[in-house]
């Protein structure tokens, strides 16, 4: 039988007026990557607060490797490791006093703290900077650091709250790396992001979180099936007006438009001829397209299908009644992501054109 | 990165409930728990010595203000001003470095690093006693700066030995009392600003209505009334008997100044009886959310 090591029923947090989780159920089993996913302030941050003891629920219970969060909030500290959302380093402190430090108030012997300060130094890459305050480390080095000093003690269960938000490319890629390889290890891991490809790439079940409540959970898979259809993205010279109408036939639901009205988006039914369907379509309105693509949904799509009704609807136009989705995370959008990601679209499923027509 | 890389480690069950290498007993955690925490602070201080500027330089410079300027305008019975000063400059310099304690705590709150202490499995006040034991060693560096302006410039205390320790410990414990007195205050406030700001405005007229700088024979009797059962007044009254330095205080009537050691002591103990319970208190309320 797999056990579950971060379990929690009803979860919720209110500060004063604020509903910072509305009642959230969970329920990782050992070894696996839980990804929650939601946008600043859906609550992902308060739910691992709450979930390492550093905040108490208002509502609901939770337990983390078999240990009540608020009752034995002592025990849970034993065997989590955190990495909160701003790096919580010593800046004063040199990367290994850092370590040295956290190992010792995890309970490590000082000659212990020591060698496990040098191991994880080695193994992220910080050995140069070792015995320099963290304050002049770069935002990849920090976090680095920060992950290192989350694993000091070897917890069976890690807390990770968005580990690569801000880091460059490259950085996230060795981020990732290293999450997959505790994973292997057997760690449990929890892990919030806004990334949605981060979600796809690492999750085992991803929870997407919106304004405190769980909107989705399931396999990566599961969410992107739940959306269903194929998206089409289609990229005009300039913006036309006849563009919207002349796709709303090929089109399943609404035409989503850039606020630059160069980028439409929609989901179309899955077929042969679409790409070819929709040039001819804008071409015989006078609309001039550089480039058009078909893809299976991404969790983009599945994010904004489900929290479209946010979205500021200003610049928008939809082909049919009912709520426009917002355009994509600027994350994706910047096309900068490591080549790792699953939904980096082209491969074998899409029909993908380029060039003028 | 992982080809170049040791393991992370043994593989952990997250039934276990001590994965890693050997941990210490948990009978001396606590302990550890507060000197690692006072270590930290003491490299914090370390790689900023700017932070020292309040027992570094000010004791240096009230010192040289006080007898060189201000010292001049005032009669002590019984001796010169320079040696009456010295005791009242260690017992002022004490007193407004007490805030320092307000603000590291405030700082850590503010930049997370306590949050990071909590999720470890540490003793809850360790991260108060750190700071409380740090920042004594920061007081007895300004006692010793104060104790070397003095003697640079000519005073001396007439004292054996065990009355010079007993001089310096009586002030030293009061700096202590005081310093969970503002952590409190640091625990209440916004961040290290406020702290900083509200602790002075509190701390200075502490420190000025006594007999500190300049004898209370001369003050308003209601002002005198109120300097005489000042604290303050207490410890440098006690120290300036300690060090065989003149004390004016002993003139008058009130009990403490005709029991300043015990004075001394009574108000130090009573503070930290009262201070840190609380400080404890209120550090469990503002890290609970």
């Amino acid at each position: 039988m797999v056990q579950t090591i971060i379990e929690a029923e009803g979860l919720s947090k209110r500060y004063g007026e604020t509903q910072a989780l509305a009642g959230i159920d969970l329920s990782v089993p050992a070894g696996t990557i839980l990804g929650v996913l939601g946008p600043n302030g859906a609550g992902k941050s308060t739910a691992v607060r709450i979930l390492t003891t550093l905040a108490r629920p208002t509502g609901g219970w939770a337990r983390v490797a078999g240990h009540d969060v608020v009752t034995e909030a002592g025990e849970v500290r034993r065997r989590i490791g955190v990495t909160a959302q701003d790096a919580t380093l010593d800046e004063a402190l040199s990367g290994r006093q850092n370590l040295r430090m956290i190992a010792e108030l995890s309970g490590l012997r000082r000659a212990d703290g020591a060698s496990r300060a040098t191991e994880l130094l080695d193994r992220f890459e910080l050995a140069h900077a070792a015995d320099r305050p963290v304050r002049g480390y770069s935002g990849g080095m920090r976090r680095r650091l920060d992950l290192a000093a989350s694993l000091v003690a070897n917890p069976p269960v890690l807390f990770l709250d968005e580990p690569t938000t801000g880091l460059d490319p490259t950085s996230r890629a060795r981020m990732w790396e290293v999450i997959r390889e505790l994973v292997e290890r057997g760690t449990t891991l929890l892990l919030t992001t806004q990334y949605l490809e981060e979600a796809d790439a690492l999750a085992d079940r991803i929870v997407v979180i919106d304004h405190g409540r769980i909107i989705a959970n399931g396999a990566p898979s599961e969410l992107k099936a739940a959306v269903g259809g194929t998206r089409l993205e289609v990229t005009l010279t300039g913006p036309h007006d006849g563009a919207v109408g002349a796709l709303a036939p090929l089109v399943a639901g609404l035409v989503d438009v850039s606020s630059d009205g160069r980028q439409l988006r929609a989901a179309v039914p899955a077929g042969s001829g679409v790409a070819t369907a929709v040039i001819r379509a804008l071409d015989a309105v006078g609309a001039v397209v550089d480039d058009v693509a078909v893809h299976p949904p991404s969790l983009d799509d599945v994010f904004f299908a489900l929290t479209g009704a946010d979205s500021p609807a200003a610049g928008r136009q939809a082909a049919g009644a009912g709520p426009v989705a917002p355009p994509r995370l600027p994350s994706q959008a910047s096309g900068t992501g490591p080549a790792a990601t699953p939904d980096a679209v082209p491969a074998a499923h899409s029909d993908h054109l380029h060039g003028a027509l | 990165m992982s080809q170049l890389a040791p393991p992370l480690g043994a593989p952990v069950s997250p039934a276990d409930s001590f994965g890693g290498p050997a941990r210490v007993a948990p009978g001396s955690r606590a302990l550890r728990d507060v000197i690692v925490l006072t270590r930290r602070n003491l490299v914090h201080v370390a790689r900023e010595p700017l932070q020292l500027s309040d027992v570094l330089i000010q004791p240096v410079l009230f010192t040289l203000l006080f007898v060189y300027v201000i010292g001049g305008g005032v009669s002590v019975a019984g001796g010169s001003y320079k040696e009456f000063a010295v005791a009242g400059l260690l017992t002022l310099n004490l007193t407004t470095a007490a805030i320092g304690t307000a603000v590291g705590i405030t700082t850590d709150l503010k930049t997370g690093a306590i949050d990071r202490f909590r999720a470890l499995p540490i003793w809850r006040a360790a991260v108060l006693v750190g700071r409380s034991l740090s920042d004594l060693l920061a007081a007895a560096l300004c006692m010793t700066m104060v104790v070397l302006t003095g003697l640079a410039i000519g005073w001396r205390p007439h004292a054996s030995v065990l009355e010079f320790v007993a001089a310096l410990a009586i002030p030293l414990l009061f700096a202590y009392a005081l310093s969970w007195a503002t952590a409190c205050l640091g625990l209440v406030s916004d961040g290290p600003e406020s702290a900083q700001g509200i602790g002075l405005v509190i701390l200075f007229p502490v420190a000025f209505v006594s007999n500190a700088m300049v004898p209370t024979a001369g003050m308003p009797a209601f002002v005198r009334a109120i300097a005489e059962w000042n604290p303050v007044s207490a410890v440098t009254a006690a120290t300036r008997d300690l060090l065989g330095n003149p004390n004016p205080s002993a003139l008058s009537d009130a009990w403490p100044m005709q029991h300043p050691v015990a004075a001394a002591l009574l108000w130090s103990v009573a503070i930290l009886a009262v201070a840190a319970p609380l400080a404890v208190r209120l550090y469990r309320r503002r890290t609970t959310d």
